[in-house]
């Protein structure tokens, strides 16, 4: 900023301050009605700080779920979250990372159709190829696993483009040097490519297991049985049709329970997190 | 593109490059191109043979009424939730950029809502416009507003697109940052020398540097408005009421699970697949050419 | 230590497009050979087919009395020292330089000593625990040459090795590299544009131009008999004065020119640059007067410090010891 008024200063910092305020409103509201008995929410207005009800309503959302909507136990959800997060965001980098190496380190035929295959599948989300998916990982009797619920999933084009494009950027003579000293290709990758990834590969961590952990049509149709619900969908479940008739203490108990393992996976990995996703999209 | 240290291998390259291969060929490319097929079959859970019929799918879907009402509040919601957020998360960077004291802990606050589940900003958004106990609902009254987003179409639009945004902010914010940050500051001092104003300055340096960043948002929140919001559809409004917030791709879910109708559900994701791949070939040929200066 | 033999050794990329153009020279057991010439001449590709790192297109490259054309690097016992040292960034000292044993399966003893007894002579011990980025250019060179030692082969390859660095480490480390050959006494292959390192380093040079070579021999004999106008012009700082003579290229070097009277001159020139350097004093002018072929040549002459020197006619003599003669047409040199 060139010039220095006090007053812009201050104006630069109230919409800032309310920015802020804007997004933390609901994540405070949750955070509040988790800890309140039911009743409480439902006489109008609720109050605004927090209550003492937090561990009874945490406990009772972990063990048992809501009585009022799907019963299914948060903490089994959560399982399967993180079994669903670690599973893609894990598959997603070991399998994108080979086929990057592939691409850049080796020039074989059919190279360039398979860099364009890769390419194309960065075009089509999964919401729009959702039902015949479904019947190729119903046909192969994956319903309700976490076979089912991770696979389909877990090729990233953005992930391998990623790579790719880092790989670029390690000098020629490193290979060399390492063919010199006898390291054959996956010696090399290994002893010297995966090293050298180590930032991308964290930011691509938390970017994946964001996404992983955030799925919601997905799970939602592979998953019947209640054992196998995530979190994310877990929530929608609680939820019955129509308005009041919910416990609304414990749908914010497992909203909040939700949010927690991906926020603290950014925040623990921030200053990666924002360098990857910058460049990744590039 | 070329790499000049290349080892030799007669398998190893096939081998590293087939798991990605056969996932997407499983999983990506058979059903996209089943997408296709059944878009031209007439068929329902029931019936043993299904029926090839061409184009009258498509036909069809194009005379239905709700299709296009589908089709209009898609488009009002995706550019909602683009210009909304732009907008926003360009007033918080333009702020942020520029503020010297808490910059990382206003960058930290505004950055974490990326982690949060669609799904989960839907409900904490119910949550607080709950026409009955939603403490958001309780100050609109006060104001006169008498919200009720069952029974007015309108109003469950803009609970979508709220939440849509909201959860939003933190990737444009993000990119926004990045864009400023990259700008040459000489060039801005270069200007205020010559005696432009801070608003001048922004909208004749910083903006027009800005635009491909920019452009760049525009093509992935329309994207995100498009697919990545049905999560937020389904946990709040279920594309009620009176379909008043069906976006295309919630009616291509309600078509084809709940109402089994996979030929016309199925020529609605093709449709889809066009618009996708039409976005995304708009957007690697514009952003790559503006990029270079 | 072997004897590295290339015989008629051919590189092409496309079959249009030939870069090495034949090369053959037989490289004795222990030899220091420096291959010397401009940017794209092909000195480097020479070497990395010497190497394995490009295939070769035609010809035959031995080492130790092995046919390697098939071999891969790591079958061939060599070690190469790169231009831009090529150290693993994220390993230590000691890593890199035990790289290669530990994928040999060499024991931890073995390793150590090895590396110990480079570390050594190449002064790096109080190094080995530091990573690349922590070093200066001068010692991360010497980890690139550590690197090569340990593995102790059979040929040393030298890609440019000193190019990176500022003149006076250059100095420095030129004499360490002799040094270091008269130490090890392995055959080495050592790749330069820098006339001076090949001129000090050198048991023999091959004189690179277009993916031949123009000569192959000893410095002295080269700087006193060049093959070809290109060597003539491309050995010796400043470069020889080459004279078009009819037909013939008349090839004398500046520090043969010695000023005397007019009558006497074999040569005069117009002068109008002078350069005292302090021991000697480079002046510079066109050739003119009676004699003067077509087109004004450009001279150099070197001078002792004490000559009278200034802008002006300036009448030179030399030895018809000191003409070398040249073939216009081939550029081949002429023997009397």
């Amino acid at each position: 900023m060139v010039e220095r008024r006090p007053v812009l200063t201050f104006v630069r910092h109230a919409v800032l301050i309310a920015g802020v305020a804007l997004v933390m409103l609901p994540v405070y509201v949750a955070l509040v009605a988790s800890t309140l008995p039911i009743a409480s929410i439902m006489t109008v207005p609720m109050p605004l700080w927090p209550g003492t009800e937090a561990l009874q309503n945490y406990a009772a959302v972990i063990a048992h779920g809501s009585a009022l909507g799907s019963s299914a136990p948060v903490g089994r959800m959560m399982v399967n979250s993180l079994i669903m997060a670690l599973v893609i965001a894990c598959g997603k980098i070991s399998i994108s990372i080979i086929s990057a190496f592939a691409i850049v380190y080796f020039r074989f035929p059919l190279r360039t159709a398979c860099f364009w295959m890769i390419f194309v599948t960065l075009m089509l989300p999964v919401e729009v190829r959702i039902l015949p998916t479904y019947q190729v990982v119903a046909s192969l009797g994956l319903v309700n696993t976490y076979t089912g619920l991770t696979l389909p999933l877990i090729a990233s084009a953005t992930a391998t483009f990623l790579f790719r494009q880092f790989f670029l950027t390690i000098p020629d003579e490193l290979a060399e040097a390492a063919r010199i000293d006898g390291a054959g290709p996956m010696r090399f990758f290994l002893d010297v490519v995966v090293p050298l990834s180590r930032t991308n590969i964290a930011a691509l961590f938390v970017i994946m297991f964001i996404f992983g952990w955030n799925q919601y049509l997905w799970p939602l149709l592979v998953t019947t049985q209640e054992n196998m619900y995530t979190t994310v969908i877990g929530i929608k479940r609680m939820i019955p049709g129509g308005d009041a008739a919910a416990e609304w203490n414990l749908i914010m108990a497992t909203a909040i329970l939700a949010m927690l393992p991906p926020a603290a996976v950014i925040l623990l990995m921030q200053k990666w997190f924002v360098k990857g996703l910058v460049e990744s999209e590039k | 593109m070329e790499k000049r240290a290349l080892f030799r291998s007669r398998w190893l390259p096939y081998a590293l490059i087939a798991p990605q291969l056969a996932v997407s060929l499983a999983f990506f490319f058979w059903p996209a191109g089943q997408t296709l097929y059944w878009s031209t079959l007439l068929q329902d859970a029931f019936a043993a043979h299904p029926q090839f019929v061409g184009l009258d799918n498509f036909k069809a879907l194009f005379a239905d009424e709700t299709y296009f009402a589908s089709f209009r509040v898609t488009a009002v919601f995706s550019l909602l939730v683009a210009a909304t957020g732009l907008s926003i998360s360009l007033l918080l960077a333009v702020f942020a950029d520029r503020v010297v004291r808490g910059a990382t802990l206003y960058k930290t606050l505004l950055i974490w809502p990326y982690a949060v589940a669609p799904a989960v900003a839907g409900v904490l958004w119910l949550f607080l416009l709950s026409p009955s106990i939603g403490i958001l609902t309780y100050a609109l009254r006060g104001f006169g507003v008498d919200w009720n987003y069952y029974v007015d179409g309108g109003q469950a639009l803009v609970l979508v697109v709220i939440a849509a945004v909201w959860k939003q902010i933190s990737y444009n914010f993000l990119f926004f940052l990045a864009g400023l940050q990259s700008i040459p500051p000489s060039l801005v001092e270069a200007a205020a020398i010559d005696g432009a104003g801070p608003v001048k300055r922004f909208w004749t340096i910083v903006f027009p540097l800005l635009s491909p960043t920019a452009f760049f948002l525009l093509v992935v929140n329309i994207v995100y408005a498009f697919f990545d919001t049905f999560a937020i559809i389904d946990a709040t409004t279920q594309g009620g009421p009176a379909r008043a917030t069906q976006i295309l791709v919630f009616k291509v879910y309600e078509d084809g699970f709940k109402g089994l109708d996979l030929g016309g559900s199925a020529a609605q994701s093709a449709v889809l697949m066009a618009i996708v791949i039409g976005l995304t070939v708009v957007q690697f040929r514009w952003v790559e050419r503006k990029v270079k200066y | 230590m072997a004897a590295v033999s290339l015989r008629d050794v051919r590189k092409s990329y496309t079959s249009d497009l030939q870069v090495i153009h034949g090369v053959s020279v037989e490289i004795a057991d222990g030899e220091f050979i420096v291959i010397l010439g401009p940017s794209g001449c092909g000195k480097s590709t020479l070497l990395r087919m010497v190497a394995g790192l490009e295939t070769i297109s035609g010809g035959q490259i031995d080492i130790g009395g092995r046919v390697v054309n098939e071999l891969e690097p790591k079958d061939r016992d060599i070690a190469m020292v790169f231009q831009n040292y090529a150290l693993y960034p994220h390993m230590t000292v000691y890593e890199n330089m035990s790289y290669g044993l530990r994928i040999k399966g060499f024991s931890k003893e073995i390793i150590s000593q090895r590396v110990d007894r480079a570390a050594g002579i190449l002064e790096l011990k109080n190094f080995l625990d530091r990573k690349p980025r922590a070093l200066s250019g001068g010692q991360r060179q010497r980890v690139a040459m550590g690197r090569a030692i340990v593995r102790e082969p059979q040929v040393f390859l030298f890609d440019e090795p000193l190019s990176n660095l500022d003149a006076k480490l250059r100095v420095q480390m030129r004499g360490e590299l002799q040094s270091l050959h008269r130490r090890l006494g392995i055959t080495s292959l050592y790749v330069t544009h820098d006339q001076v390192e090949a001129m000090t380093l050198a048991q023999r040079m091959i004189v690179m131009n277009g993916g031949r070579a123009e000569q192959i021999g000893a410095p002295l004999e080269v700087y006193a008999k060049p093959a070809t106008v290109f060597v003539a012009g491309f050995i010796g700082s400043p470069p020889m004065n080459l004279l078009p003579r009819g037909d013939r290229i008349l090839g004398l070097r500046p520090e043969h020119l010695e000023p005397c009277a007019a009558a006497e001159a074999t040569l005069t020139i117009e002068v109008d640059l002078v350069e005292p350097l302090g021991g000697d004093t480079l002046v510079y002018g066109h050739e003119t007067g009676a004699g003067a072929a077509e087109g004004r040549a450009r001279v150099a002459v070197r001078l002792p410090a004490h000559a009278p020197a200034g802008n002006g006619r300036l009448p030179l003599r030399y030895g018809p010891a000191q003409e070398h003669w040249f073939d216009t047409a081939s550029g081949k040199r002429i023997e009397r």
